[in-house]
Order: structure tokens, then sequence, then C-alpha cells
């Protein structure tokens, strides 16, 4: 079996927080208590989405140390493939739904003397356990983030009320900026820095620390990739000894999921290596969309990460 | 069952000892007539009923002794347990994850009671009843971590997981294959297995760390290493190496049966909730060569391993001058007859030695 244990859940609250964002509450279906789990953890959402069943991994905002119930935060995506509209279209309160075991890709580096938080927009969200984690263990921390708006602001009146001096928020709409060299030039040695949120962003946090001599340990980054849909094309699959067709709207992983393949994942966003996949033949260009790989091995056309990425051209044969 | 629990020591007088009982769940750990490292990894979820693999943590006749000398062992060395300071929250999941298994695997031995942050654990075996408040230190004798693992058979190394690689920041380490705590605190994954030799050519710790790093919240995994040991030693330290070092010559053709014992680690790998952390629980089981003979299918099999076994194996396992008069030893319980797969010892169907 792929990806992490499963969890029968069902939906007990949902919670439009904005015009954009939409909260949902899971509570084991059996009565019994949820694992605690770590700050900046995640959970995949399996969708039954009629034939397709969608597999999205959303961070844990509730507060790990909270067994009863599990909090994600959905942001709509208009031109995505589907998962967050059905998530706010689709699902109701009583739904019975599976949820993976919490799995952390963006932990916080405990051995930090303080922790700092960078986000833009719905990347708050794993913060908002994180800073749940540091309260309730007494770790230094001290938030900064970017939103567009005061109305798309998700829980900034919750945080700026409870942590008036931790808290920093900016709003693009009145040219507010995270200033950020002096933010980090300022912080005491020892401070890890935390980033999620657009692309745009994180290259510019990371870039940013790299200028000022940060240590690459000391600087933290998640991004979760959603597929992008793209032309279809046909892959052979010489383990199982398949020819499949990758649909517009569906990534390679779902379509090997879907011809009964049983491949590998864990996060199904570009950023944790386990489905990693062997490329034994191909004729044509690969789409690589992932964080995993090195840009040497983008190029060296031996490795895909089918859960992000996608190939245009005559023939790929994959070792799965 | 009830345990009955055994009066014996691991150093001095060595009264340890294996009851039948014992012997038949021993892991015995070739599934096949030879040896070579593998990632030999598996899930840890229970195992056949009364195997070692049965329960998350084995408790078995060995535990109130075990405990016993690790506290002297302790008392003698205290840099046997350490724990980095960033590792105290990963010590609290493991004291968790350890009560909260014991108490359901043996509820006639351990009992957990919680009341939100107020816990009450009781530890029938070793005497042990003690209220305390989960996540503050100061309401226990010694750290979460220490605490724990004094009540706990088998060696924990505290892993943290950071930068793509896993550290050794904190552990309990008293019942160990010759390597040193204190010597590998900090260090990371591939400089503590640096002196292991042939694994790092074939790309073992490669792929075996890769598969570490993405163990996940309530899917543990397990594995089998081995080694041998004379005398039923559990502490094989390179601290104390001046102490038992010299016994592996005190080995004869007369005394080798019930000296030479086959050293198992039963690993397995557990990751923790709230740090993130993965806990390495590396428990030993120690059985002497008289008594796996009881085994025909082992003794045949063991026979053909350690023949066959490469020289640098030998001399990495420190058994190298030893191994003639292994040999000697076991070709006697080795009638050329073939052996069934897997580590089980099928006693009921497995032909008895042909003499």
């Amino acid at each position: 079996m792929s990806g992490a244990e499963k969890i029968d859940v069902t939906v007990t609250e949902i919670v439009p927080v904005n015009e954009l964002v939409t909260r949902f509450k899971f509570e084991r279906t059996d009565g019994g208590l949820l694992p605690t789990f770590s700050g900046g953890a995640h959970t995949v959402v399996e969708m039954k989405d009629g034939e397709i069943t969608r597999l999205n991994p959303y961070s844990l905002m509730s507060d790990p140390m909270d067994q009863n119930a599990y909090t994600i935060s959905v942001r709509r995506d208009d031109e995505g493939r589907g998962g967050s509209l059905f998530m706010h279209k689709n699902v109701a309160v009583g739904d019975k739904m599976v949820i993976s075991y919490p799995v952390n890709l963006f932990s916080l580096d405990l051995r930090a003397k303080k922790h700092l938080f960078l986000a833009g927009g719905i990347g708050i969200t794993p913060f908002l356990s994180q800073i749940k984690q540091c309260e309730r263990l007494g770790g230094a921390w001290e938030l900064h983030y970017a939103c567009r708006n005061e109305a798309l602001g998700s829980y900034v009146a919750e945080l700026t009320s409870k942590h008036p001096y931790e808290a920093n928020v900016y709003y693009d709409d009145q040219k507010q900026a995270i200033a950020l060299e002096g933010l980090l030039n300022g912080q005491p040695i020892g401070t890890h820095v935390y980033v999620c949120g657009p692309k745009g962003m994180i290259n510019w946090v990371r870039a940013t620390a790299e200028k000022l001599g940060w240590p690459l340990e000391a600087v933290h980054y998640e991004e979760f990739l959603a597929p992008q849909p793209g032309k279809p094309f046909e892959v052979k699959l010489s383990v199982s000894n398949k020819v499949i067709q990758v649909g517009e709207d569906e990534s390679l992983l779902e379509a090997m999921e879907r011809s009964g393949v049983d491949a590998p994942y864990l996060c199904r966003g570009g950023a944790c290596g386990q489905c990693e996949t062997r490329v034994i033949d191909y004729s044509g260009n690969f789409i690589h969309r992932d964080h995993w790989l090195e840009d040497d091995e983008h190029a060296s056309g031996e490795k895909i990460m089918p859960c992000v990425s996608r190939f245009e051209g005559k023939t790929l044969v994959l070792d799965r | 069952m009830t345990i009955q629990f055994n009066e014996e020591t691991f150093r001095d007088d060595y009264t340890f000892k294996n009851s039948d009982w014992a012997i038949q769940r021993f892991p015995f750990p070739f599934h096949e007539d030879s040896y070579m490292y593998s990632v030999n990894m598996e899930r840890h979820r229970g195992g056949p009923e009364g195997s070692i693999y049965e329960k998350r943590f084995d408790v078995d006749e060995h535990y109130v002794a075990e405990m016993r000398d690790r506290a002297m062992v302790l008392a003698d060395d205290p840099l046997r347990c350490q724990s980095l300071p960033h590792m105290t929250l990963a010590g609290w999941d493991l004291l968790e994850l350890i009560m909260v298994s014991k108490s359901e695997d043996y509820p006639d031995l351990f009992e957990l009671h919680r009341d939100g942050d107020q816990w009450r654990w009781v530890n029938k075996p070793l005497g042990i009843d003690d209220t305390f408040t989960f996540l503050d230190e100061t309401t226990l004798p010694y750290g979460p971590m220490e605490y724990i693992t004094r009540q706990a058979q088998g060696d924990y190394c505290m892993l943290d997981q950071r930068d793509d690689n896993l550290w050794m920041d904190a552990g309990t380490v008293t019942t160990q294959a010759d390597w040193s705590l204190d010597f590998d605190i900090g260090m990371n994954f591939f400089e503590w297995h640096a002196p292991v030799p042939l694994a790092h050519e074939k790309g073992i710790f490669v792929r075996a760390l890769k598969f570490l790093l993405n163990i996940q919240q309530g899917a543990p995994a397990r594995r089998l290493n081995w080694t041998m040991t004379v005398n039923p030693l559990l502490d094989t330290s390179p601290e104390n190496y001046h102490r038992w070092g010299v016994q592996k010559t005190t080995l004869t053709p007369e005394n080798i049966g019930q000296k030479q014992h086959l050293r198992v680690e039963l690993q397995t790998f557990f990751r923790l909730p709230r740090s993130n952390a993965l806990v390495f629980p590396i428990r030993c089981y120690l059985c002497n060569f008289d008594d796996m003979m009881t085994m025909p299918k082992w003794g045949r099999r063991l026979h053909r391993v350690i023949r066959d076994l490469p020289e640098e194996l030998a001399t990495y396992k420190g058994f190298i001058d030893n191994r003639p008069m292994m040999l000697e030893y076991l070709s006697k319980f080795d009638d050329g007859l073939p052996t069934s797969p897997g580590i089980w010892p099928e006693k009921e169907s497995e032909p008895p030695l042909q003499t």
C-alpha cells in the first residue's frame, strides 16, 4: 500500500473564513482520539469525485496536542483541477471522509533559539499549528504575514488579538511589505526562518537570506504544488506491462493509480521524494515541476516525479 | 500468560539463562543458509502469537534482570544516557509511546491512568507507582527519556530529523554491540555508520537513510541484526572493552557451547508525533550455541552462515580469531540436509539431526 496510514473521519464543522478560504473540521468516525502531531504537518485528504479519487495535501492548522479534532483551511482555486472546488462545493457536515496520518515535511528545528515565520496568503496554515506548539512548549517566535487585503486576511484577527507583539500583518493593497533585509539582519544568533507562500515569496526569502550570509540549514520552506493540467500523453509502464493515457486534468501519478498500479507516494506535491520514478526510455520533453530532484537530475532525463511533473513527446517508458 | 522473571546476572558469575520458551522464540536472524547485508526492513505490525514480533515493545523473562544491569551501568557511567537540549520533547514522545504500548499490550504488568496532563504510571514488575505531570520534567526523578528507558529493555537511540539527515542527538545505550553513544552523540547517519565495512560500497546506507526519513507516524518498521558475544554480556561497550574483550580468549572446545552466544538485535523504528524525531530501539537477545542447537534447522544453518561469511564481516563482528573453533563445534550439527526457508525453527517439520 502506498501513502501514509489512513484514518476514517467525519466532517463536523465547515466555516467560511472569507471569500476564498473555508475551514473544515474532522473528527474520528469511530469516536476515538486522533494522533498528536508536530507543527507544520499535513494530511492527505481523499476526495471521491465521481469516477476520480483526488488526494490533496493540506496543512493541519489545529493545536497539535488536541486529539479530538483536526482542522484544515482550503483556498478555492478556480483555475485548478478541481480538488479545492470539490471541498468547497461538494463536502457537507456529516460526510464521511478518509484522511492520512499526519506527515511533516516542514517541522520546526527544535535547536532554534527563535523561530521567525514568514507567511504569504494561505501559506499561513502550517504556522497556525507551529505557533500553538511554540506557545505550549515555550519556544520564542515571531510572525510576518503578507495578505492581499484585509478581507482576504485569513485568521488575522485571531492572531493579532492573541499575539499582539509577535504577529505582524502586511496588506498588499495598502502597499505594505515585509522589510525583509532589516528583519533578517535584526535576528538574534540561532534564529531559524521558515517561509510558506507563493513561489516568488519563497525564492525572495531564500535568496535574501543567502545574500545576508544565513546558514542554509537555518532557512526552511514549504510549497505544495498542485499538479497542473496539461496536454494528454501516453506512458508505457514496463514493470506492470501497461500502456496508459494521462488525461488533461489528471497527474501522471493519478493516471497510474486509475490503471490499478500501486505507485508509491506521500505528499503528492513534489516535495517528499517518495514517488521518484526511473525513466527507462523517452523521446520528447519533460515538464518537471517538483522541488525534489536537482537541476542536473531534471536535465538528465533519468528521473521523473509523477505527482506533479508531465511529459510532451512521442515515447515515455517508466520503471513502474 | 504471566511471565516468570528470571533471577540472573549478565556479569561476573553470568547466571543468565534462557527457558525453553525463550529459546523457542529466540529471533534467529538468518532466513537462508548465507548472509550479506541488506536493508531487510518490514513493517512492525505484530507477528505470530508469542513471538518477539507480536508486541510493540517485547517484554520477556529477562526484563527485571536487564533493568537491574542497566541501573548498574548508568551508576558507573552516567554518559551512557545523554540527551541534547532540543531532544526533551522527543523524550516525552518516547515516554508516551512506551507507556501507552506496554499498558495496552501487557495490562497485567503495566497500567497508565491519564487525566489530562496528570498521569499515573504503574510498573508492577519493577514495583513503580509514580504520578507526574506530562511535559513537566520537574515532576519526574529523571528526564523523560531516561525515566522510561530505565524501565524498557533494549537500547534507545533518538534521532532528530533535519536537513534530509538523521542526527544521533539523544539515547540510552547500555547493551550495545561495541559502539558508544558518548562518541557518536551529535553525529549524522553517515558519520556514525562510517566504520561499517562493505555496506557503503553497496549503497546500503543511502537507501537505508531514504527509507528511514520516510517512516511515518502509525507505520513503524523493523529489522534484525546480529553479532557474536562470548559470555552473556549485555554491556559490550568500547568504554568497557578492557573488561570484556579479553574474555573472547577464554573460549575452549569444551566450554564454547555454553559461553559462545549469538547476539541478535531486534531493531525497530517509530516516528514520534510531537517532535517529528525518529526513535530507534535496539533490543538485544542472547542465546548460547548449546541452546540454539536444540533446533536442528538452526544448527544446520548457523554452521553454513558462519563458514561462508566474508572475512571482513567476521573481523568487523569481532569473531575472526574464534571462527575455526566455532566451525569445529557447529559442523557436528550440520548433516548436509536442506533447510526450510524463513527464520522460524519449524521444530515439528524439520528432520532431526542425522548422525
